[in-house]
């Protein structure tokens, strides 16, 4: 017989959200009826191993590891999937049945899991290493299984041994679920059962973007970046080389983590003194080319505006996209190819910078281009892709010849045995100088489009975004899809036609929300549409492929935070007001934004690739 | 696998979307078709599928190497498939499988030269009540012997020679 209140309570449950009592490893718990275990032991801060799960994925319960024990079950449940519905469930984390499942489960993973932890990318953010640790593996009851595969070298930008692969799904629900892309699969069974790619094919040449949010979302050392380090490294120890690199908006709000610093630490001036510390000749911000971006991205839209309002000129294709983020520009040359003419045609910021900086920058200083090496740190794995696209050579030479990840930046950096967190801040270096918080905040989605406003309305009315301190609300935060507008009123003679006009834009970030924006475009929804900007990873840049691990939203925040609240510091906010941007057109981009200087060496061309696979 | 003129896998893709539809759903019926009117779905048809149906390569893939009636390489036109299970196992199958091998004169996991026979080990198929026992594309057969093997092997010799 239930008691009156047992009833009462099991009629309350059935609704999901509201509250149910648990008992959890003997105490008592309020949890929300439809949540996991696993969830609302996370919220009461009790300790349960995970390697499948992640928060930013759906659930797969494959790898077992948190299994517990319900009474009344005969079998062993996994949190992860388990959802706790009928009120006075019981539950235990750790009775001895289940460490000595959990136990099983681990020896049989390490058992196949080759690799030393101190030859791998991963030891330290590896999750497996830190279960075993936790479970104190000192010995395995089994042999170890033989390497199966062969390391996957070839790629551009992403490095993949499966030996090291754990089978827990996490790049292909990534692949999938969050990027729309599909590069990875299980193939055949049992024993047998292995994450590939279509027909075996080296990750370079199947439809990937070298996003590498399968990177961040991999728990072990199977996937990691193509290590750029050992060239790095020789070019600094090379006299005769002149090393400049630029730094990314992204990586200073996330370095800091590779640290043990808490996620949302700005480190940009003490990284900036670690980089000199490491022996490059020059710290330059790629802000600076954020900010001359802004100047062509933004020039180009209006003329693509006068184009399609004034001279009726179709050809000039509108809504125009953003074209920064090289694992975004890659997926439109696969999955639509036939909409290229959408994308903007400037170069990323990265890839400007390298241009400029074997032209102009040899010609100021004057330094043989030859003995330039030009490096970048980037949040990114596909821009590793990107300065190594046959076309990004305008300079004459290889644009951008290397690029480090936040992550090979950190780890050259504690080889060298610099102690970052305690460093003295220091500036970027001239003649590229301080940079203006607009293009700071490209690192965050919705920054391009922020910055870009808070130039063109400018430039069109003469007065500064209507918005709280220019801070422009409606394009932060970690919506999806964010679509916003902003009057043109009271526009200046030269703009005249854009009088009364509603600027009209979209901001999308992740691939599979832009590829929800891309179906919405091509089926005619968009139409009225302007302006749009599309970053590949989720958050932006600030959660890229290249950027510390683990990641979640809760990271993504603070990271954005660390941004945001740097911009608003800043003396300078708009692109436009930038006096290096404006010197640089004064004295060498002499024919202004878009002008012929500009297209040879900041703009750039696409191509169509599609989903077919030779 | 009676002729050996270039298949254009497109066209072969292309009839049978057309008849199953485009919805990813589809995508078992269409590889079983495949697979039946050709004997198996080379990546060619794979790359079709992927693109007809809006899924990547990759799931394609994943399927086929899933499912043993489903393969990449051609196989033969009658595929003997073995059971290896328990009550088949304890019940005679080493001896009918060395028969087999010897009547169809090609070993385990292969496919004859003229295209044939295919060989093959399969889980069970349900006929414990009668082992050892095996299947022969979509025909059960139970109780063998090294002896019945021969009959049924030259029968259907005889069948695909008449074709």
């Amino acid at each position: 017989m239930k008691t009156n209140e047992e009833v009462r309570e099991q009629e309350e449950a059935r609704d999901v959200g509201t509250l149910v009592r648990v008992t959890i490893n003997g105490r008592e718990y309020r949890a929300r009826r439809g949540a996991t275990i696993l969830e609302i032991c996370q919220e009461n801060g009790i300790p349960v191993p995970t390697l499948c799960a992640h928060d930013d994925l759906t659930s797969a319960g494959v790898c077992r590891i948190c299994s517990v024990e319900i009474e009344g079950s005969w079998a062993l449940q996994t949190a992860c999937t388990m959802e706790v519905h009928d009120p006075g469930m019981v539950i235990n984390t750790h009775s001895p049945r289940v460490r000595q499942a959990r136990r099983a489960i681990l020896e049989l993973l390490l058992a196949e899991h080759c690799g030393d932890c101190y030859t791998c990318a991963a030891s330290g953010t590896c999750e497996l290493q830190e279960i075993a640790d936790d479970y104190g593996i000192r010995e395995l009851p089994y042999e170890r299984r033989e390497p199966r595969f062969e390391p996957d070298d070839t790629g551009p930008s992403i490095y993949r041994d499966m030996n090291k692969c754990i089978q827990c799904r996490r790049c292909i629900r990534t692949c999938d679920d969050i990027q729309s892309v599909g590069a990875l699969g299980v193939f055949a069974r049992g024993p047998e059962a292995h994450i590939s790619t279509f027909a075996d094919m080296p990750l370079g040449d199947v439809v990937c973007t070298n996003c590498g949010q399968c990177i961040t979302h991999c728990p072990t050392g199977a996937l990691r970046e193509v290590d750029h380090t050992p060239e790095v490294w020789k070019a600094l120890e090379d006299p005769d080389k002149h090393v400049v690199i630029q730094t990314a908006p992204a990586p200073r709000a996330a370095m800091g983590e590779c640290f043990d610093l808490p996620p949302g630490t700005s480190v940009t001036g003490r990284m900036n003194t670690a980089m000199r510390d490491l022996g490059f000749d020059r710290i330059f911000d790629t802000n600076f080319t954020a900010d001359l971006t802004i100047m062509e991205e933004g020039t180009e839209l209006l003329l693509r505006l006068k184009a399609a309002l004034v001279d009726g000129d179709t050809s000039m294709k509108l809504p125009q996209i953003t074209s920064c983020s090289p694992g975004w520009i890659k997926y439109m040359e696969h999955f639509y190819p036939d909409m290229l003419d959408h994308l903007s045609t400037c170069k990323s910021p990265q890839q400007m910078f390298g241009a400029l900086m074997k032209t102009y920058y040899a010609e100021e200083q004057g330094i043989d281009p030859e003995s330039i090496v030009t490096v970048s740190l980037m949040p990114c794995t596909a821009k590793k892709f990107e300065s190594d696209r046959p076309e990004m050579v305008d300079s004459g030479h290889k644009d951008v010849d290397y690029v480090l990840t936040t992550r090979e930046l950190a780890q050259m950096i504690r080889e060298a045995g610099i102690p970052l967190p305690i460093l003295e801040e220091t500036s970027f270096d001239e003649p590229f100088g301080d940079a203006s918080g607009a293009g700071l905040i490209f690192g965050a989605t919705g920054g391009v489009m922020e910055a870009a406003l808070r130039t063109a309305y400018e430039i069109v009315t003469g007065r500064e975004v209507p918005f709280d301190n220019l801070n422009i609300e409606p394009c932060r935060g970690l919506e999806g899809i964010k679509m916003a507008s902003v009057k043109l009123e009271g526009v200046v003679e030269e703009w005249s036609f854009l009088e009364g006009a509603e600027l009209k834009f979209a901001i999308a970030h992740g691939l599979a929300n832009a590829q929800t924006v891309m179906e919405m475009l091509r089926d005619g929804e968009l139409d009225d549409l302007h302006f749009i900007e599309i970053m590949a990873c989720p958050g932006g840049c600030l959660g890229g492929g290249g950027q510390p691990m683990p990641v979640n939203d809760e990271i993504r925040r603070a990271r954005a935070t660390a941004i945001y609240s740097e911009d608003e510091d800043l003396p300078l906010r708009k692109s436009h007001e930038n006096p290096h941007v404006a010197y640089v057109y004064e004295k060498f981009l002499t024919d202004g934004p878009c002008g012929h200087k500009s297209h040879d060496l900041l703009h750039t061309h696409y191509t169509p690739r599609g989903r077919e696979l030779k | 696998m009676t002729t050996r003129t270039r298949i254009d896998w497109n066209n072969v893709v292309q009839d049978v979307v057309d008849m199953r539809g485009e919805d990813h759903t589809a995508l078992i019926p269409i590889l079983q078709d495949i697979q039946r009117s050709h004997g198996h779905v080379p990546r060619e048809a794979q790359n079709a599928i992927a693109i007809a149906l809006d899924v990547s390569q990759a799931r394609v893939a994943e399927v086929i190497s899933f499912y043993s009636f489903l393969t990449e390489e051609p196989q033969g036109q009658y595929i003997f498939r073995l059971c290896q299970t328990i009550s088949c196992e304890m019940d005679g199958k080493d001896e009918v499988a060395s028969a087999l091998e010897r009547a169809l004169g090609i070993a385990f996991g292969e496919t004859s030269e003229d295209g044939l026979f295919s060989l093959e080990y399969t889980n069970c198929i349900g006929m414990c009540d009668q082992p050892p026992a095996m299947l022969v594309n979509d025909d059960a057969f139970g109780g063998l012997t090294p002896q019945s093997v021969q009959d049924i092997v030259a029968d259907y010799r005889r069948k695909g020679e008449e074709r």
